[in-house]
């Protein structure tokens, strides 16, 4: 419990710092602007009257200490501003140093902000460099059609490449599980791809609020020839001064959105009006329930067990990936503004939708040290 | 609190105007093992409402299996990510985390304790406005308290929060949280902070967290988030206009645009500007962005600008106001925090990298080391892994930079070895060394051209590297003499007319290793210059210094031999006895036997002398020289 003395040299202290007389201070606190005065010449109060004061003077300190501007002058550089220059920045640097730079393209909502912010980096330029995209085969259709139409908008380089080893052995989530279908057909074909064209440095829009293990990833992150990231032995990154240097066959994943938060993600989308794809905005849609999961019937390979059945249902997707493996959550939400006021009351993280990560909180980890983005 | 998290009825147009209008803070955590960094951020994130429900469904099984808490929530578990350090119970990596309040959005960085990851601490303040440095109140002031305080305030953060946390493990006595701060403040006098606040916690009980805790009624100051929501770290910033060149974009003929980051003062088309270090000066005519072009950039914002004047200008250049340029020089004096296991060499190349370059550097002078805890002067040849010294650098071009305390990305840099590519030191620049202002470069008109024109050869210097007793000087001598007879001038630099001489100093280490082969290097490329054919026989057994003696010299200049005799057979014949010396202990960093030698990975010439005699050898160097043109016609 505060003592007396100590009110008193809080509220002569806030009458210091705040320019309010004490007498002020002392009726707002005591209903009685001679209260304080009374007290400092050994005057007495009850602890129910203390305790009243005391609260009152915790409001009144917080609303009269002098701070910082609140909110920021109209010129000044919100924290979105200083956001997309950093971007901009690590994205330059890797164009100036690496030799042959990629950007991995997922088609989802980071993806989109990240290429935009590749449009603003080197305009009037065309972002000198390839898109690359990993095709599990099992993407939503109207992801893949989206990404298609885009790269022949903006007139980029667009490189597919998905696992020919995988096709042939049939390998997909519905028949060989979540885990094996995103090493083969993830993992590996990334791998497969880096090492088939040579990219020695590779954009990725991965975040650092996603997950605990990202949280601790550099922007420039390393990784040995067969792909490795050793967590415990990263690369001191001071300041905005980032070693781009490898050797032969060596590479760097670059992830210029690490400071980024899905808040902020979809509020730069809004700003800047990105096109996104459809389904992150709530429509009828063809969904069975799985396992306490909402999956989308996307085309005839999906098997349906018996006792489950296909309903229509308002449903939209918080991430994008392959369809048998993304959870939709019911939803009337199809603006932007709606999208943002969901995700702000759910209190759910949003890769709790993808079934990859679900089996054990260093999945992440692992995957990342095998070479998953 | 309440208004930071987002309420069913409330207006979100509203609400995202003011959230993007925010202003933000950078701060850090930091301070020795166990003091509760990773609890106190867990319990900000967990106060702050942004721990979402499934995430505090696996930090509850989390708890259960790996928390210090007796099956309590352990909120240490929500930042420490990598599964090692959750085993464990320790961070190694400094992780960064996100969250807001009602007045403003936090990026924290957590940053480990233990001595051995410094480093990594280091990466998290070099970006951090606010230090939170934790003592623990049953410990009070520890090394790392000091070592990471110096950190701290050797990379320019200039507020800091003293929590004193655990604070309910001694009772709340304000005489134990009166202790510690008066010995802090104590300490930090030298440190130059702006500001300490001092502030008694309980991270785990959530005593003066959000609000004053009724525990401790005798302390009168702050609780830490209103302290965190309303500091005001805002410099008075009238650092003139300085911007780093990271790219030339060149889309066509008809548009040639300088992109890079405003890194301090802010510009304006027509604005004078100088061109470092060219020197060239002209006016800014369009600062472009793909939103349309700006009347005005200012620090941070990344832009693009085109010049009144068709003035060359190139990635590594610094666009700056033309009235206030920044410094210019090749060498100068720096605050280093070493970063690598192995340890720092003065003499070996590294290279630097400024915030758009790479140059080639080296130390060339350690003139002290800090002790962290006593922040005394101590005299040192190297640094090791998390030291600290003033060091003198010298650069093999010249740097446009401000000093680190007026500008922080003109006046930083980190080293990066060459070989590993690690990254093994990061820098601070104090300031120029006088001498590099007044010495300048003489352009003779006698050059090397003119003397080998004279003397009818190209010079060049060959490189004889192998273990002790390999052959190396039995072959450079014929191959010294076979030259002679062909009426050409030719110098040999060996051991035994180094060693006793210009390298009489220097002993057996690895810095007087490197030391002896860089200045044989410079003596060999002053005869180079001088037109002769110099022969230089070393076992010059690390690979990164004979990297460096060819990096000094023009193209083809330099041609490794490398004596590839193998160890037994050197053993063997053992020539001088040094073997069986060192064999029994009595020769000390003998190579081949308890010192490494790295063999050349792209020698021009492989010689094995239990295979090849070394009459033969000479004859084959000899053609080669012949061939490639040095010997004339």
């Amino acid at each position: 419990m505060l003592t007396t003395e100590t009110l008193l040299r809080r509220a002569e202290r806030l009458s210091d710092v705040s320019g309010l007389s004490l007498t002020t201070i002392s009726r707002k606190l005591l209903n009685d602007g001679k209260g304080l005065a009374r007290i400092k010449n050994g005057g007495r109060m009850t602890a129910k009257t203390l305790e009243a004061a005391a609260e009152k003077l915790d409001a009144l300190e917080i609303a009269e200490t002098p701070r910082a501007d609140e909110l920021l002058s109209p010129e000044a550089m919100t924290h979105l501003d200083r956001l997309e220059a950093e971007s901009i920045h690590i994205m330059r640097e890797v164009v100036a140093e690496v030799e042959n730079p990629v950007m991995l393209y997922s088609i989802g909502k980071d993806s989109a902000v990240m290429l935009h912010l590749a449009l603003k980096a080197f305009y009037p330029s065309k972002p000198p460099f390839p898109l690359l995209h990993v095709d599990t085969t099992w993407k939503f259709r109207e992801m893949i059609k989206f990404r298609d139409n885009l790269a022949e908008k903006l007139g980029l380089e667009l490189r597919v490449w998905t696992n020919q080893d995988g096709i042939e052995q049939g390998v997909g989530p519905f028949t060989h599980g979540s885990a094996v279908h995103t090493d083969i057909m993830k993992t590996q074909a990334l791998k497969q791809a880096l090492n088939h064209y040579k990219f020695d440095a590779a954009f990725g829009g991965a975040r650092r609020d996603e997950e605990k293990s990202r949280a601790k990833e550099r922007i420039f992150s390393f990784r040995t020839a067969d792909h490795r990231w050793d967590p415990k032995s990263q690369r001191p990154e001071l300041w905005n001064v980032y070693n781009t240097r490898t050797a032969v066959g060596e590479s760097t994943r670059v992830f210029p959105l690490s400071n980024w938060t899905e808040l902020d993600i979809w509020q730069y989308i809004a700003r800047e009006n990105i096109d996104i794809v459809p389904l992150y905005l709530a429509d009828k849609r063809p969904v069975v329930e799985r396992d306490g999961t909402l999956i989308m019937v996307d085309d005839d390979r999906m098997p349906i067990h018996p006792g489950e059945k296909v309903e229509e249902k308002m449903v939209r997707f918080r991430t994008l990936g392959c369809y048998p493996l993304t959870g939709a959550v019911e939803s009337n939400a199809n603006t932007l503004p709606q999208i943002i006021e969901e995700m702000l009351l759910s209190r759910s993280s949003e890769r709790q939708g993808r079934v990859i990560d679900h089996d054990q909180s260093a999945s992440m980890e692992k995957k990342k040290q095998e070479g998953y983005f | 609190m309440d208004g930071s998290v987002f309420q069913d009825g409330d207006d979100i147009h509203e609400y995202l105007a003011k959230h993007e209008r925010k202003d933000m803070l950078r701060f850090l955590t930091c301070g020795s093992v166990d003091d509760g960094k990773s609890t106190l951020i867990g319990r900000l994130l967990y106060d702050a409402k942004m721990v979402f429900d499934d995430q505090l469904e696996t930090l509850g099984s989390d708890s259960k299996k790996f928390g210090t808490q007796g099956g309590e929530i352990d909120f240490a578990l929500l930042v420490d990510g990598l599964a090692a350090e959750r085993e464990q119970g320790i961070t190694i990596d400094v992780a960064y985390r996100f969250f807001s309040t009602e007045k403003r959005k936090f990026i924290v960085a957590d940053t480990p304790g233990h001595e051995q990851y410094t480093r990594n601490m280091a990466t998290g303040a070099s970006t951090a406005d606010v230090a939170i440095i934790l003592i623990d109140a049953r410990q009070g002031m520890l090394p790392q308290t000091r070592r990471h305080s110096f950190i701290c305030s050797l990379l320019g953060i200039r507020h800091v929060v003293v929590a004193v946390n655990k604070m309910d493990l001694k009772d709340y006595r304000e005489d134990v949280f009166r202790g510690i701060e008066d010995e802090y403040r104590e300490f930090a006098k030298p440190l130059g902070f702006e500001s300490i606040t001092c502030i008694p916690l309980s991270a785990l009980k959530g005593d003066n967290m959000l609000t004053q805790s009724p525990s401790t009624p005798w302390y009168d100051g702050s609780a830490l988030l209103p302290y965190l929501e309303t500091i005001d770290v805002s410099r008075k910033d009238d650092q003139p206009f300085r911007m780093p060149v990271q790219w030339v974009n060149r889309p066509n003929l008809d548009f040639r645009g300088f992109a890079g980051t405003v890194v301090s003062g802010e510009v304006r088309p027509g604005d004078e500007i100088v061109v470092l270090p060219s020197g060239k000066r002209t006016k800014v005519e369009r600062i472009v962005t793909r939103d349309g072009d700006l009347d005005m950039a200012d620090k941070n914002r990344a832009v693009t600008l085109t010049l009144a004047d068709e003035v060359d200008a190139s990635r590594g250049d610094i666009i700056a106001a033309a009235q206030q340029p920044p410094e210019q020089s090749a060498q100068f004096q720096a605050k280093i925090l070493w970063m690598d296991d192995e340890e720092m060499l003065p003499g070996r190349q590294y290279i630097l990298k400024s915030s758009n370059r790479m140059i080639p550097a080296q130390i060339t002078d350690l003139k002290h080391r800090i002790d962290v805890n006593t922040l005394k002067e101590l005299s040192g040849k190297t640094l090791k892994l998390n030291e600290i010294g003033e060091c003198n650098l010298s650069l093999t071009q010249r740097l446009v930079f401000d000093p680190y305390k007026d500008n922080r990305q003109m006046g930083s840099f980190i080293l990066i070895d060459r070989m590993t590519n690690h990254t093994v030191g990061v820098g601070m620049i104090d300031y120029a060394l006088r001498r590099s202002k007044n010495v300048h470069w003489q352009a003779l008109e006698v050059n090397k051209e003119s003397r080998q024109t004279m003397l009818g050869q190209k010079s060049a210097m060959l490189w004889f590297t192998g273990l002790s007793g390999s052959g190396k000087s039995t072959v450079a001598n014929l191959v010294e003499k076979r030259l002679h007879d062909l009426g050409r001038l030719t110098y040999v630099l060996d051991g035994d007319n180094v060693r006793h001489g210009l390298n009489r100093d220097l002993g057996f280490t690895d810095a007087d290793r490197v030391e002896n082969i860089r200045r044989v290097g410079e003596a060999g490329k002053m005869m180079v210059d001088a037109g002769i054919i110099t022969l230089v026989s070393f076992i010059s057994p690390f690979e990164t210094e004979r990297q460096a003696v060819r990096e000094r010299m023009d193209e083809n200049e330099f041609i490794e031999v490398y004596i590839s005799t193998p160890l037994e057979v050197a053993e063997q014949r053992d020539v001088k006895g040094l073997y069986a010396k060192a064999r029994k202990g009595e020769i000390k960093n003998f190579t081949g036997i308890d010192s490494p030698y790295e063999a050349p990975s792209n020698p021009e010439i492989t010689v094995d002398t239990s295979e090849v005699a070394a009459e033969k050898a000479a004859e084959l160097i000899v053609e080669y020289l012949d061939s490639k043109g040095y010997l004339g016609n």
